[in-house]
């Protein structure tokens, strides 16, 4: 992961253009991954406009923003998932170490295990703990033996802190576990494929405060790991969990930067707005 | 009066209670005022009235067509000219049943004399209780109407009493279909009760020569042996057929929800549903007159021995065909009902489409698609049209799927066609027959019936 880091200072697009909203850089920490005038339209209707964006190793960033303002289809963007929509359309350019992941010689599948995704609603297969975790490997060759296998599932579960409760049981079925083993499951997955980065759309939504105190906190050990984005719909959560924090609205980037400057000096009337509570 | 008329003007006499039930009901809202002073609306009036006169009418009108028979039976052997009939209760009662169908329009002229002498008392008779019947039908239904009008009060629950009767109704719908079921079982159980005093059971369901033409005589039948009838339905309904139809229900299954377009999809649906109307008949023509022929000339070609023009294949292939809409159709809804989450998961983690398929879809979908195959198979076993057209009848034990095998539908339609003598175990072989197949696709479709269950339980 360190050769990576030095390729990427220097990887700013030459083919970006300029646009109503300057690209924000988040400063410091290698850059991962960049977006530049990313528009999504689905079918008619635009959904992302014009967002510029740029996710840095060493920080974890937060989308947040009221419902509908387009933060997990921007997220989806990232790996992606969007391809699954038929209808969604996705212009601009977003890349991951420079490499354009739009391209046409991008392969999808490729990206998708370098970036990884945890979803909503916790979604282990309905396979058992040990089979949830070698599903990447298995499909994507990184084991050749049984004991790599082994290993690979052991320090992934050990990286999502969820290896001490599950060690006895592996061949349990994923689904038997409670949902917040189950998520800390799904980000294990996640892992066990190597990721660079890993995206969270709304992580903890569907889980009780306990569990989602233990995500938070596997999230700052797994920051500087992985380059980390989370969408979250708690405000609170963002100012916990991330280093930089951006405010969509409508589709689009109202604001981008530090988080602690973010919830304490808002440079938007409109960030100032929803971090107080006035609307959203 | 004929029938017909005489449930018209019940079913008038009911509009005109419901009229005078609502006009009734309509004034109590002028004299109570208060709010929840008047239970119901008079719509549910003018229906408590209706329903007051139509339905004891009717309910003694059923009743009576049961029971007048036998009342009209004994009027006419009260009659004079009953005294010149046989005292043999067996002639007694054969001169009786012509005398009844000449006197009720059926049978136009008597064999016997002394039915001719009957028709007159069963004339009288039967006009005597179908008149007494029709003004008691009409007395009560007056008699429900005027008692029901006069109990409207502006507190009677009629709203409450019609949604009674709206249950009771639609659990008597529900019922007919149960009872009708429960009654054919009973029948099929009580004619092979019939056939199982003449064959043992045991020679039935393991011996291995059918030939129920060559029947021995009383008590020393043999020729019953039903296990080639068993092999064949299991080797053209549940080997062949499935062979055809799970692969490509399956797999059409996947293409429609995973790759189809949608535009392709709403085409490409109600296509393969149509297959699932065409009427079996159609199907057995195609096998008889354009695949067996086909296969047969095939197998020739290639040097297999025994290839016949009704083939187990050719019936089999065909049932295959038939049966694929209906496994694509429960796959279908078992892939549909996997989570998409569960695929999200899974193409998120960088696994390609048919990857997601194998790995994700197709395990969680799997009892689904179990219980859908289960149920298919037990449609093929029953089908019968097809297997009476292409796969002959010869009793035959082969795994050869060129020779021709014969069916346990096939035999039915066989002993049950021509001339039958119904205590003969030829033709109550049929029933014995119909009996296993009853048993043997209703355990099928429960245990589809609950796999799917407990399935559908899993993700919810």
């Amino acid at each position: 992961m360190m050769e990576l880091i030095d390729s990427t200072s220097s990887s700013e697009s030459p083919t970006m253009t300029e646009s109503s909203v300057p690209a924000i850089s988040a400063g410091d920490g290698p850059l991962k991954m960049t977006t530049r005038n990313v528009d999504v339209f689905y079918g008619d209707k635009q959904a992302i406009n014009d967002v510029s964006i740029d996710v840095t190793m060493d920080n974890v960033t937060a989308f947040i923003g009221p419902s509908g303002c387009g933060k997990s289809t921007f997220l989806r963007c990232l790996n992606r998932m969007n391809d699954t929509i038929p209808i969604a359309k996705v212009t601009g350019e977003i890349t991951l170490e420079g490499e354009d992941i739009y391209a046409p010689k991008m392969d999808v599948v490729q990206l998708r295990a370098r970036v990884g995704m945890v979803f909503q609603k916790p979604n282990p297969f309905p396979k058992s703990i040990y089979d949830n975790i070698a599903y990447g490997p298995r499909i994507h060759g990184l084991a050749s033996t049984k004991e790599d296998l082994d290993n690979i599932v052991e320090t992934s579960l050990q990286r999502a802190g969820l290896w001490r409760e599950v060690q006895d049981r592996l061949q349990d079925s994923g689904t038997a576990l409670s949902g917040g083993q189950q998520q800390r499951l799904c980000i294990a997955r996640a892992i066990a494929v190597d990721p660079e980065v890993i995206l969270m759309d709304e992580p903890c939504s569907a889980l009780d405060p306990i569990a989602t105190a233990k995500i938070e906190e596997l999230i700052h050990e797994l920051r500087g790991k992985y380059a980390i984005v989370i969408v979250t719909h708690n405000m609170q959560q963002a100012a916990r969990v991330s280093q930089r924090t951006a405010f969509f609205h409508l589709g689009t980037l109202v604001e981008y930067g530090v988080t602690s400057d973010i919830f304490t000096n808002p440079t938007q009337e409109k960030t100032r707005d929803y971090i107080t509570g006035r609307y959203g | 009066m004929t029938g017909s008329i005489l449930f018209l003007l019940i079913i008038v006499l009911g509009g005109i209670s419901w009229f005078f039930g609502r006009v009734k009901a309509s004034r109590f809202s002028i004299t109570h005022t208060k709010r929840g002073a008047v239970h119901s609306l008079p719509n549910y009036h003018g229906w408590y009235v209706a329903l007051w006169a139509v339905g004891p009418a009717l309910l003694f009108l059923v009743v009576w067509n049961f029971a007048s028979p036998a009342l009209i039976t004994d009027a006419a052997l009260a009659s004079p000219a009953a005294e010149q009939l046989p005292q043999d209760a067996f002639a007694k009662g054969s001169i009786l049943a012509e005398a009844r169908s000449i006197a009720s329009g059926q049978q136009v002229r008597a064999f016997n004399p002394l039915s001719q002498s009957m028709v007159e008392p069963y004339k009288t008779a039967i006009s005597y209780y179908q008149t007494l019947g029709a003004i008691a039908a009409i007395l009560l239904a007056f008699a429900g109407g005027v008692y029901s009008w006069l109990r409207l009060k502006p507190e009677l629950r009629a709203r409450t009493k019609i949604e009674r009767i709206t249950m009771m109704a639609l659990l008597l719908a529900s019922l007919i279909a149960t009872i009708t079921t429960v009654g054919i079982f009973a029948s099929l159980i009580f004619e092979s009760a019939r056939f199982f005093s003449m064959v043992s059971p045991i020679d039935f369901l393991f011996g291995t020569e059918w030939n129920p033409k060559a029947v021995a005589g009383p008590r020393g039948e043999t020729g019953f042996g039903a296990i080639p009838l068993f092999w064949g339905t299991v080797f053209i309904g549940a080997i062949i057929a499935m062979i055809v139809a799970i692969p490509l229900g399956l797999m059409s299954a996947i293409y429609l929800t995973q790759y189809a377009a949608p535009r392709f999809r709403a085409w490409m649906k109600p296509i393969l549903e149509v297959l699932a109307g065409v009427p079996t008949v159609v199907y057995g023509y195609f096998a008889a007159l354009t695949v067996a022929p086909a296969l047969r000339d095939f197998a020739v070609s290639i040097g297999i021995s025994g290839a016949s023009s009704e083939s187990a294949l050719a019936a089999g292939v065909v049932m295959g065909i038939m049966i694929i809409p209906f496994v694509s159709s429960m796959a279908d809804d078992s892939i549909a009902a996997v989570p998409s989450a569960m695929r999200d998961g899974s193409l998120a983690m960088g696994a390609t489409k048919s990857e997601t398929i194998k790995k994700v879809l197709i395990p969680a979908a799997l009892p689904g698609v179990v219980g859908g195959v289960l149920l298919a198979v037990s449609r093929a076993i029953g089908e019968t049209m097809i297997v009476v057209m292409a796969a002959g009848l010869a009793a035959n034990m082969t795994a050869n799927p060129f020779s021709s095998v014969t069916t346990v539908t096939t035999q039915i339609v066989q002993l049950l066609t021509g001339d039958q003598e119904f205590d003969s175990p030829k033709t109550l072989a049929a029933f014995a027959l119909g009996l296993v197949l009853f048993i043997v696709t209703l355990l099928l479709n429960l245990i589809a019936l609950r796999v799917v269950k407990k399935y559908r339980e899993a993700y919810e």
